[in-house]
Formats: structure tokens, sequence, C-alpha cells
């Protein structure tokens, strides 16, 4: 664990990210209470720029709504979208991948060619569809980013069963009569875990991409004030309000850049050896 | 090399086919009823339309019959009818896709272009400055949401500095023609281009970079430079020859992401292509449109997957021989 720690706090930027990141939970957490006036409720007059009222730091948009607790809000649910869906989107790759690389033959053939299936197509036009044929909501968008981003769990975890199968411990291990269930879960996955984990961090930050994307199509959860949402509805007034597209822009960029830092760090901490040869 | 397009072309209509049956899927998996999701929200009051849509799609008969029935459709390259905007499906896509070829070419061009110069740049002076300073960007053009940037650049290069046209596929009403109209068009073609390039140029950097650093150390480019060829000579012909293959395959890879990014690029510049007309039928609930839209899109990215598989093939001989 020290190890660890240490090398991933040898990439500054990671640590960087951790304390961004760490802010934008925090602020997650307190929001409710920081703004107890909900973020849908007109507070002052509407186009009031930033920087004018001290109550009001980032302005208000056209319908006189705070833009501060949009952002507040955004956070939460940025982060929950982003940790659900690429938790579902873990749910379904790591299973196909264990399995087709485990049993290998035509059980991996079959699983490949879907997988292939759901890489080739154009995952966002997808996640559209998904999201407008069964209605937004935060259910619907959380199933539709986990759909469209499990492929590359599944070629991963595939990729390193392969690499684990034909090891003495796993052949020890099917001699000693064990069954297929408990050699994959006991002796395969825990093994599989680190890359799992780099690639889920930065699975998170394409999702926090993904969702405000489609938010800003107007397909966010019609409940949910979302960094997405915000931006999609300043779009048309552009010309006459900057501050409401520019501070919800910032916030998702530096949300997926801490994210991604985050990715890096991990990486250098739980594969030394692939890192130092890369650098 | 015959046979392998034809191999190529085979597990492409494959996945064609895969795309139809989920698009007939969706239709009925959706809530309500298959007709009143075919016909939009709109079309759902007019019992005739209605009735219609019944009676074309077989309605009444058992799934698989309808499955059939869609699928000789969509083969005869008869997606439906727009109720919205009256007009067939088809027609509305193939009307819009040119403008969307444009902008995605020209993106996927710009980027490649850029992306894979500042990554040689990069590499040949790492851990310099010039290094740092092309890294960081990437490591930001890699986190920025598209929509966002497409919206910071009509503010900052078409309201502020009033250098560009910020919206739309060329000046309405001048009545420009020949080559007057092709730089107008060019004009109103740099922002989008540019701002949905950003993301990729990101990727392409960062890859080459990556890829030339590996390269680098391989046995042939030391040799290479013991015999004492010029550093620049080593760099292009030896490194970079080498290096840019993970690159071109990336690239293929990448190019469903750019019709997705074009959705949203064409929809802050308003840009014509088939991007917008997504946009268009989300807000107006046109989902027989919305499927085509997809199902063309994914024909799209078949396409350039296919492209880039023979591009490969020729830039390296190796594979061909295996």
């Amino acid at each position: 664990m020290r190890d660890f720690w240490n090398r991933f706090s040898q990439h500054k930027g990671a640590v960087l990210g951790l304390v961004f990141l760490t802010i934008v939970v925090t602020i997650a957490f307190v929001t409710p209470a920081l703004f107890p006036v909900s973020p849908w409720k007109m507070v002052q007059r509407p186009f009031l720029p930033p920087f004018t009222i001290d109550r009001f730091p980032l302005g208000t948009d056209a319908l006189g709504r705070d833009v501060l607790a949009g952002l507040a809000y955004g956070a939460q649910v940025s982060l929950l979208i982003g940790l659900i869906s690429t938790a579902a989107a873990l749910l379904i790759g790591i299973p196909i991948g264990l399995v087709a690389g485990y049993f290998g033959g035509r059980t991996d053939d079959v699983m490949m060619r879907f997988t292939e299936f759901f890489q080739t197509v154009p995952s966002f036009a997808l996640a559209i569809v998904l999201v407008a044929i069964f209605q937004p909501s935060i259910k619907s968008i959380i199933a539709a980013i986990g759909i469209v981003s499990w492929p590359p769990v599944a070629r991963l975890v595939r990729g390193e069963v392969l690499s684990l199968r034909s090891r003495e411990y796993v052949e020890a291990a099917i001699l000693s009569g064990q069954t297929h269930f408990t050699i994959i879960t006991r002796q395969i996955l825990p093994n599989t875990l680190s890359p799992i984990i780099v690639l889920a961090s930065l699975m998170v930050a394409t999702a926090i991409l993904l969702e405000s994307s489609l938010s800003f199509m107007g397909l966010g959860d019609p409940n949910l004030m979302s960094w997405g949402y915000m931006i999609g509805a300043a779009r048309t007034v552009i010309r006459q309000a900057w501050w409401l597209s520019f501070f919800p822009g910032i916030a998702i960029l530096l949300t997926v850049l801490a994210l991604n830092l985050i990715g890096e760090g991990l990486n250098d901490a739980l594969n030394p050896r692939l890192s130092r040869r890369v650098k | 090399m015959l046979r392998f397009i034809l191999a190529r072309l085979g597990k492409a209509a494959g996945i064609l086919l895969a795309i139809v049956a989920l698009n007939f899927l969706l239709i009925h998996a959706a809530p309500g009823d298959p007709a009143a999701v075919m016909a939009g929200e709109s079309g759902a009051t007019d019992e005739k339309f209605i009735a219609q849509l019944r009676a074309q799609f077989g309605l009444d008969r058992s799934l698989p019959e309808q499955l059939a029935i869609y699928m000789k459709g969509v083969a005869t390259l008869d997606l439906g009818y727009s109720y919205r905007q009256q007009m067939p499906v088809a027609d509305l896509i193939f009307q819009r896709l040119p403008a969307t070829l444009l902008l995605t070419m020209s993106a996927f061009v710009i980027s490649l272009l850029l992306g894979t110069l500042a990554g040689v740049l990069a590499s040949a002076r790492v851990g310099t400055v010039a290094d740092s300073i092309i890294s960081t960007l990437a490591l930001i053009f890699y986190a920025t949401p598209l929509f966002w940037v497409a919206l910071m650049a009509v503010i900052l290069f078409s309201v502020t500095l009033d250098w560009l046209p910020g919206f739309g596929y060329e000046t309405v009403g001048a009545g420009y023609t020949g080559l007057r109209r092709a730089l107008d068009i060019a004009a109103h073609l740099v922002l989008p281009a540019t701002t949905l390039g950003l993301f990729f140029m990101a990727v392409y950097m960062r890859m080459t970079r990556a890829s030339m650093l590996e390269v680098s150390r391989l046995d042939f480019v030391k040799t290479a430079r013991a015999k004492g060829l010029a550093p620049r000579t080593i760099l292009w012909r030896h490194t970079f020859r080498n290096a840019m293959l993970p690159v071109v395959t990336l690239a293929g890879l990448q190019a469903g992401q750019l019709v997705g990014g074009a959705v949203l690029t064409e929809t802050v510049f308003a840009w014509p292509g088939i991007g917008r007309l997504m946009f268009e039928a989300l807000q107006q609930r046109d989902y027989n449109l919305l499927l085509g839209i997809f199902f063309v899109s994914a024909a799209m990215v078949l396409l350039f997957n296919l492209i880039t598989d023979i591009a490969y093939r020729v830039v390296d001989p190796r594979i061909r021989a295996s």
C-alpha cells in the first residue's frame, strides 16, 4: 500500500487531480446544506452577469436561476451518473471477458462477435437512440452509457484471462478439481483487477462527458440539474450571456481532466513495469 | 486483396443486418404502440396515418413476419416516412449526407495531420518544454467537451472577433457561385471542422508520441544511427513510418466517434448535416427518422473502417503476407 502511494504520488498531475476530485466530491455532498434553495427556482432577475452581486457570484440564467447553485447540484449528477454507469459497464464487460477468455473456442468466437458489434456501432448515436426511445430519465441514461461503454472492458479482461489461463497455478486449480466458477472468481479475476481499475477510472471520465453530451442534446433527466443541461439551455442565448455556458463547461473540463490524470497515476502505481517502459 | 475485401464486405453486411434487427427491436421495446412510435408523437393523433402504418408494417402479424417486412424495406433503401417533415426518411438523410461527409472528412484530415505532426515533434524533443506544452495541450483537449469548445469558438471567433462565420453552411441569400461559393463554404467550415477535430487531434498526438518513443528504441533504429544516417532521415524514414501503423489502426476505430461528434458540432453550428437532422428529429420526437439516421451513420462507420483496413494493407505489406 505504501509502495502504491509512493508511486502514485510521483505523478504530480495525478495528485493534483485527486485533490481537485476530492473538492468536487465534497461539494457534491454538502450541496443541499450550502444551497437549500432548489436550483430550478428563480432567485434574481434573469441574465444577471457574474461578479455583480456577492450572493450570486456566477450570475443567473435566462430564468433567473442561480448558476453557482446549478453547478453544485450538477456536480452530484455528474459524479453519480459517471460512477453508476461505469459500474454498469463493468458488470456487463467483466463477465463477458472472463467467459470468452476462459472457455475460448466457439464461446469466445460468439462473444467477441457480439463485442465487436457494439464496438463498431457509433456509440454516441446509439446512446441518443436508446435514451430517446426509452424516454430520458436517470435510469435510461445510466443504462445507455453502460451499454455503449462495456466493449473495451470485455476485450481487456479477455486478453488478461488468455495470458493467465495457461499459468501453472490455474492448471493446478483445474487438477485439484475446483469448479470453473471457483477458478474464474478466485484464481483469475483477482489477478486482472489492476488493469480494470485503471480502465474504470478513465471510463468514469468518459461517462461524465457522455452524460453531459446527452443532457446538452436535451436528453437529460428532466428532474435533475446537470452541467450539460445548463450548457444546452444556454446555447440559444450564447450571444447575450457567455457565462451561462462558460462556467459549466469549465466544471466538466476540470473534472474530466482530474479523472484522466488520476487514471494515469493509477496506471503508474499499479503497472510499474509497463509505465517505466513507456517513459 | 479482392478476397480480403469481399470477406470484409460480408462481415460489414452482417453488422448492418444486426443493426436493422436492433432498430426493429427498439421500436417494439419502446413504451407504447409501435405504430405510434414510428409515427412520432405528433403523428400519433392521426388515426388514418397510424392505420396506414399498421397495414404497411403488418403489425397485426407475428413478430418474425414483421421483422421480415421491415428488413425488406431497409434492403430496398426504404427507411420509412417522416410524418413531421412530410418526406421519406431516406430522401431527408441523403439530402443532408454530403454536408456531414464534408465536415467529418475535413475534421479527420485536420486532426490526423496536426495530431501526428505534434506527436512527432513532442517525441523528437522528449522531456523538453516543447514536449510538456504539447502534451499538456493534448491532455486538456482530450478532456474538453466537444459541444462546449464549439460554443466557446463561436463566442470568441465569431461574436467577439468577427473573423469567421459561426452559423450555417454558407451565406444565405448571397447567391455566390463557383469559386466564390466554395470559398464561402470553406470559411463556414473552419470552426466546425477544427472544433470537431480537436479531441481527435489530442488522441492521435498522444498515440503518435507513445508509438514514436516505442519504435525509436528498437534495434533497426539503433542500426540506422550506427550507420551514421542523419537524425532527420532516421526520424521520418525509419521511426515515423513504423510508428504510424498503430495510429492508422486507431484512426479507423475512431471513425465511429467522429460521426457521433458531428451530431454535437452540427447542432452548435447549425451545420445542415445528418447530425443536425438527428437533433431536429430528437426535438420533434421523430423516432423513425432517428433510427434511420442511426442506421446510416453506422453504415458510414463501416465504410470508414473498410477504407482504413485497406489503407493498412497498402501501408504495411507484412500483413498481406500473413
